[in-house]
């Protein structure tokens, strides 16, 4: 008798725009303010909602007032809420998703350390 | 252009904000700040803990819904404020807390009195500060203030070190103070939408959270309800934003909510969310919350959106915006509009429905599962029987604050709370010892008011020393004890679903807590079971002044309906067929 049960397929895309679900693993992106503190915030959310975090990179902007971040978030069926809970942080301006990126990119980084 | 220190700039900032009274207790990192207070327009509450403080603060801040600042200096001045905290968070309590930190030089040297309250207050704020120079304060003071009341409210931490607070500031003009900064806008097509599907359900339900509340969306609530001709349904954070007397209001659901409501819910075919978060206490099991709804969520958090249920409709915004336009697309009667498609293939709950049939299943429901009290000729000190009598002697704009307990369940079950802030409780975090400094800052920020605090055996004394605060202030707070000498709530749990294994729930000793508040210098009663416990609870009620009234309750009386944890609604514990025994056990000490 309901319509369907679904945050995926609402209409309601302005109100709703991170309706989406994709598979995982997922690399994000934040742009962020730069100060002391800010990835404590980032990394104490994952922690204390019991979010996946894989791996992270992080490196100043500009005039060093903003950083970028880029997260490897794996395997995680509650996407929605931890961009969602990201977005929330006073310290971070901005959550993407990097379609282009996955796991592999993270991966390189190690490797091309020489021997 | 005017030099000044950072103590004094910071006293300045919060004028210009408009605090004019703070809780707190001094220590020696934030001495300077206290220095500055010195001869300053605010008033300073000096709490006998900074837990105290906290609460203090949390009581100013609900009962009128602006930021309220409590103050602590480092180490186990910031460690104590920390539950006051986390409870403001839990509850979305606009709060401030300022500490005072050891001077930069010696942060990370485990430094007397340091510790690292910044990452102790990181979890549990909506946004936490380490300020590191006195020019910082220009911007982190009024920030903090805009943090704390925009949007989905909550706790803001400043941790000010010492150095910081002695340092001179040449200062042009000042900063504007922090406001609240409106959320945006809604867009229209989903208010288009909730009203298409609100008109077109056959058993639609309003679930009422504290949002409505911080919202002042009260009233705008009711009239939705009204019509749709639809029942209304509460969490414990929104009690008061209908009138218990309203006819489609159905009280509280959940845990300890009323049996009727709990079924109800399991007829719905939408739910309209306002402002709650479909917490596990209010849900039951969430898989078997509502089964047959649709559910529509306006929230101004996002994140609570499709968090534990999916959701059909989602509305971000400020909830009485959304509802005011929301009423303009819905006629003046809206209910007796009968757009209502028939259902193909449907039966039982799946039936077309008019909407006063609907309403009359509710009230059926309701009237059908009452709370099981015996009359109060034969129990006066039933507790039921208590609540509905204290209502009966005060005012409808009375605040009440509750500790966490039975005594706080049949507050919210059988209280006839008319109107918003009328109720001040520790929900999300539970936390004992919340309701003697609460109903403090409740009478502070709410001069001419009554305040009464409905508290345990248990509970009182986990922030006792706060009686010497409130003798001291000398306020209009009536505190009931509910006294029946155990954990009330952990003794009943074990009872009946640890096989009636009591284990650390009782006192062996309870202290003689009449005379313990004549020795903080407040007047104390105890109720004699054997005399007239109701005329002398009213004598003590109508006398001015703040007052303790011990009341010995059944130790064996249990908070009914409740669902056993992790239980579906639906399997609501009910008393008469649980407590047989009882029912003719009426014996008091």
């Amino acid at each position: 008798m309901t319509e369907p049960l679904s945050t995926a397929s609402s209409p309601n895309v302005e109100c709703n725009p991170i309706g989406y679900t994709r598979p995982a693993p997922t690399v994000l992106e934040l742009r962020v303010r730069n100060h002391p503190g800010t990835m404590s915030h980032i990394t104490g959310l994952f922690a204390r909602r019991a979010f996946n975090l894989d791996a992270i990179v992080c490196a100043p902007e500009g005039g060093g007032e903003t950083s970028r971040m880029l997260l490897l978030v794996a395997d995680e069926p509650r996407l929605e809420q931890v961009e969602r809970q990201l977005a929330k942080l006073h310290d971070v301006l901005s959550v993407d998703v990097r379609v282009d990126l996955g796991p592999a990119f993270f991966t390189r980084l190690f490797a091309a350390k020489p021997a | 252009m005017k030099t000044t220190t950072g103590a004094a700039l910071l006293r300045t900032l919060l004028e210009r904000q408009g605090i004019h009274t703070l809780a707190g207790i001094p220590g020696g990192a934030i001495l300077p700040f206290y220095d500055a207070l010195h001869g300053s327009s605010i008033r300073h509450i000096l709490a006998r803990h900074e837990q105290g403080a906290g609460f203090i603060a949390q009581g100013m801040a609900r009962a009128t819904g602006r930021a309220a600042v409590c103050v602590a200096t480092s180490g186990p001045g910031a460690t104590n404020l920390l539950t006051a905290i986390a409870d403001a968070r839990l509850d979305s309590v606009p709060l401030v807390a300022l500490t005072g930190q050891v001077p930069q030089a010696l942060i990370g040297t485990d430094a007397f009195q340091e510790v690292d309250t910044y990452g102790l207050t990181l979890p549990i704020t909506k946004h936490n500060f380490l300020v590191r120079s006195v020019a910082e304060l220009l911007e982190t003071v009024p920030l903090a203030f805009q943090l704390a009341e925009s949007g989905r409210p909550g706790p803001v931490a400043i941790d000010v070190p010492k150095d910081v607070l002695n340092a001179s500031i040449t200062v042009g003009a000042l900063p504007e103070p922090g406001r609240v900064q409106p959320p945006p806008r809604c867009a229209d097509a989903p208010i288009d939408e909730l009203a298409a599907r609100l008109r077109a359900a056959h058993r639609p339900i309003l679930y009422l959270g504290g949002g409505v509340i911080g919202a002042n969306a009260s009233a705008l609530a009711r009239e939705l309800s009204r019509r749709l001709d639809a029942p209304v349904v509460s969490t414990l954070m929104a009690l008061g934003a209908m009138p218990d007397d309203d006819e489609r209001f159905m009280g509280m659901l959940g845990m300890h909510g009323n049996k009727g409501t709990n079924l109800l819910l399991q007829e719905c075919d939408l739910l309209f969310a306002i402002g709650a978060r479909f917490d596990d206490r209010a849900t039951g099991k969430a898989a078997e919350f509502c089964p047959r709804a649709t559910i529509a969520h306006l929230d101004i958090d996002r994140a609570e959106v499709g968090k534990i249920k999916s959701t059909a409709l989602a509305l971000i915004g400020d909830a009485a915006d959304i509802l005011r336009r929301l009423l303009d697309r819905l006629g003046s009667d809206e209910h007796q509009r009968v757009e209502r498609r028939p259902l193909a293939g449907a039966r039982g709950y799946d039936t077309p429905m008019s909407r006063p049939a609907w309403r009359a299943r509710a009230t059926m429901l309701r009237d059908a599962h009452p709370l099981h009290c015996p009359p109060r000729a034969e129990d006066p000190l039933h507790p039921l029987n208590l609540i509905g009598f204290l209502s009966e002697q005060l005012p409808a704009d009375a605040i009440i604050t509750t500790d966490v307990g039975q005594h706080q369940m049949w507050v919210a079950q059988a209280y006839p709370f008319r109107q918003p802030r009328t109720l001040l409780t520790s929900g999300g975090l539970g936390t004992m010892g919340f309701g003697v400094p609460a109903a403090i800052g409740a009478a502070l920020a709410c001069p001419g008011r009554r305040v009464a605090c409905v508290s345990g055996d248990g509970s009182i004394l986990m922030n006792l020393q706060e009686l010497a605060t409130l003798a001291e202030l000398d306020l209009p707070v009536a505190i009931l004890l509910f006294n029946n000498a155990h954990l009330g709530l952990v003794r009943q749990q074990q009872e009946l679903f640890y096989g009636g294994r009591y284990s650390a729930s009782r006192f062996d000793r309870t202290p003689d807590f009449a005379a313990i508040a004549r020795g903080f210098g407040l007047r104390g009663v105890r109720l004699d079971p054997g005399g007239d416990p109701l005329a002398d609870l009213a004598d003590a009620l109508a006398q001015p002044g703040p007052c303790l009234i011990d009341i010995p309750i059944h130790d064996q009386t249990n908070v009914y309906p409740m669902v056993p944890p992790g239980a579906a609604n639906h399997q609501t514990l009910t008393a008469p067929e649980l407590e047989p025994a009882l029912a003719t056990s009426s014996s008091h000490d």
